[in-house]
């Protein structure tokens, strides 16, 4: 199976993530773009692990860091999220632009 | 049934259903049903791990992402605010980002499409890395990057706590001491 | 993946698919018992009769029950989020299903030179299987809540997604150790470990009497309830809390939710969510016994065939679900905060502590020395005089009436 499936099918997830985060307005569907972003890149280092078979295994290792990692940050987007709307009643990213009110 | 036709249509399949949930997460307008759409991809996502002999990773996929990233979302959702039926929550710069991410696609497949045309992936698994090899790689030549995960994983749960956490006011603080 | 390849085509389709019919028509007539039993148990504690007048001691009543269901009006809320609405109760239903596909429920048998075993599917990640399938379960809870536009059901989800998510963590590290000891994650080694008796205790070597009591420990059964009890405590009240059970029930907390994230739900949809429920109690006692009393093992391996460990298991599993109905009909609801107080602050240490602990027993003596196990021992035990000694002030209120008459807190 050609490993070029994989990679163009995770380029496109990416993109479709770029325009998420570029698009949309709303924090927490940003955050929710981000998550498909690392998900194409998780679909590529996999790919890249069962195409080197000897080295099979940092590939993986990486896809679980990176799972843990997106674990943090939405743990602490979703904290920032939450105290902004406890402040604003508002999560629109466009209706931040001043740092102090 | 030759085992490559089955791997094929299976990819196809998979894939056809993470890209069109992708782009529902990036389109619809309900904040629930994108995050909906997103198990969707990671559901897919943890299909195509188990084609490309990773299981391990694809069930935890399930369990973290699946299972507690996007639940968190959903109860962010919840808490912020999360209508029932549409409303708007695009900004301006829709157009703009859609070619910014068309060019992107179009400049990131070419690459490598050209770099790694006629490359073919070996899945039949006779060597694939079984749960026991992860475990004994991680912590032998992976033990520092583990440690740090550790400590952004511990960074992260305190940071989330302390800028989540409402103050409390002078009567209550009296019973935590 | 090549386990799915190897099943298109093939008797082993032929046997994967009767067994995954046979398991789950097996599992809906065992819900109908459960349910049955729960009522007659909690009538018996209330000194009450519970159902008799359907076939023999009231055993119909809960098809009946069923079929009045199934057959009532479908409506929606008009403000229900359509789609959403619909697919919550079956996600509830079939995420309780899914977990049960990696318990073993008996030894393996041959038919017609096919060699099949008990067991739907034997991953060789069994337990990463159970948890993820457990972690869907939390969907149906919260989008029912969501999407049914109403606020007691949206005040359900947003807690039983809050309780589901930390119990869920202290399910995962509970069965850590078990994977430590045996070294398998697979829910088929695990029990395989567990087979036979007691061997090698040298505890009461050199102490005169108890040095002969030694010998009858071969009629003790090798489980991991006798060194992991402590895992097996804390798997059971996370379990519970991810049944949403008493006394862990708050998602659906009648008195104060009317009925939680089920509200706005009736007719077939509501059955489904209540077969998810006690599916899940099965199968939380399902692995329970799986993990912790040697699964389908029992004594006298050889009788009867493969009916005799099929038999063992369902005992096992029955008597954790009279748990669950026994734990409902005493105990009463927690607070939320305490809930909270509990799973994190009590629960998810203690586990952490306790994964130390197995990893420091299970170390090979050759790489490492008595003295460092010993000095290990002695760090964790002052960890848990700190933390025994430094306590909750609310625990402290809880167990003292008293002082919270005077006011002092």
């Amino acid at each position: 199976m050609p490993i070029a499936y994989f990679l163009v099918l995770s380029s496109l997830l990416f993109c479709i993530g770029v325009y998420g985060v570029l698009a949309r307005q709303n924090a927490v569907l940003i955050l929710l773009s981000i998550e498909l972003m690392l998900n194409a890149v998780n679909i590529n280092l996999l790919a890249f692990s069962a195409h080197l078979a000897e080295a099979g295994v940092p590939g993986q290792i990486f896809a679980l860091f990176v799972i843990a990692v997106a674990a943090a940050e939405v743990g602490v987007g979703l904290a920032i999220v939450i105290l902004i709307f406890r402040n604003r009643q508002n999560v629109d990213v466009d209706e931040m632009s001043l740092m102090k009110w | 049934m030759n085992a490559d036709v089955v791997r094929e249509v299976f990819f196809w399949g998979v894939g056809a259903i993470m890209v069109i949930a992708a782009l529902r997460v990036v389109t619809t307008q309900n904040v629930v049903h994108a995050a909906l759409y997103l198990v969707g991809t990671l559901m897919g996502a943890a299909a195509l791990y188990v084609l490309l002999l990773a299981e391990f990773v694809a069930w935890a996929q399930v369990l973290i992402y699946v299972g507690a990233v996007v639940v968190l979302m959903l109860f962010g959702l919840m808490l912020t605010r999360a209508p029932i039926g549409k409303a708007n929550y695009d900004n301006s710069q829709r157009p703009l980002a859609a070619v910014v991410a068309a060019v992107l696609f179009g400049v990131m497949s070419w690459i490598l499409i050209d770099a790694f045309s006629g490359t073919e992936l070996e899945l039949a698994g006779e060597n694939a890395p079984r749960t026991q090899d992860i475990g004994a790689v991680i912590f032998s030549s992976y033990v520092w990057p583990f440690e740090i995960v550790s400590v952004l994983l511990l960074a992260a749960l305190i940071g989330a706590v302390m800028i989540a956490r409402r103050d409390e006011p002078e009567a209550d603080k009296e019973v935590g001491s | 993946m090549n386990w799915v390849i190897d099943l298109i085509g093939g008797p082993q389709t032929v046997i994967a698919i009767a067994k995954v019919l046979i398991v789950f028509a097996s599992l809906l007539v065992l819900m109908i018992l459960v349910v049955w039993a729960e009522r007659r148990i909690l009538a018996d504690m209330q000194a009450r009769i519970g159902p008799n007048r359907w076939g023999p001691f009231g055993l119909l009543q809960t098809l009946a029950d069923g079929i009045k269901l199934i057959t009532k009006e479908d409506f929606r809320p008009q403000l229900a989020d359509r789609w959403t609405y619909a697919a919550a109760p079956v996600i509830a239903a079939v995420a309780s299903f899914l977990a049960f596909a990696v318990v073993p429920f008996g030894d393996e048998v041959t038919i017609a030179g096919h060699r099949i075993d008990f067991i739907l599917s034997d991953l060789n990640i069994g337990l990463l299987f159970f948890l993820a399938a457990g972690s869907i379960g939390v969907y149906g809870v919260a989008l029912a809540g969501w999407s049914s536009g109403s606020k007691y059901p949206l005040l359900g989800a947003v807690r039983a997604s809050a309780q589901m998510i930390s119990y869920e963590i202290a399910l995962g590290l509970s069965l850590i150790p078990i994977v430590l000891v045996s070294g398998s994650l697979s829910t088929k080694a695990i029990v395989a470990a567990q087979a036979g008796s007691v061997q090698n205790v040298t505890f009461f070597d050199g102490i005169p009497v108890l040095e002969s009591i030694s010998r009858y420990f071969e009629y003790v059964p090798n489980w991991y309830i006798w060194s992991q009890w402590p895992a097996f405590l804390i798997f059971l009240i996370a379990g519970i809390a991810e049944t949403n059970r008493a006394p862990f029930d708050l998602p659906e907390a009648e008195s104060e939710l009317v009925a939680g994230y089920m509200t706005e739900y009736g007719g077939a949809k509501f059955l489904m969510f209540f077969l998810g429920e006690y599916l899940h109690i099965v199968t939380v006692s399902a692995m329970a016994v799986t993990l912790f009393f040697g699964g389908w093992n029992g004594p006298a391996p050889d009788f009867l065939g493969w009916v005799w460990p099929l038999a063992w298991f369902l005992f096992k599993t029955g008597l954790f679900v009279y748990l669950f109905v026994w734990l409902r009909a005493t105990l009463p609801r927690l607070r939320y905060d305490r809930l909270m107080w509990l799973g994190w602050k009590r629960l998810i240490p203690a586990s952490l502590l306790w994964i130390a602990v197995t990893a420091v027993v299970n170390i090979d003596n050759a790489q490492l020395s008595r003295n460092w196990k010993l000095g290990a021992f002695g760090v964790m035990f002052a960890v848990v005089m700190v933390w025994v000694g430094k306590g909750d002030p609310r625990l402290r209120s809880a167990v003292s009436p008293q002082r919270r008459l005077d006011g002092t807190t």
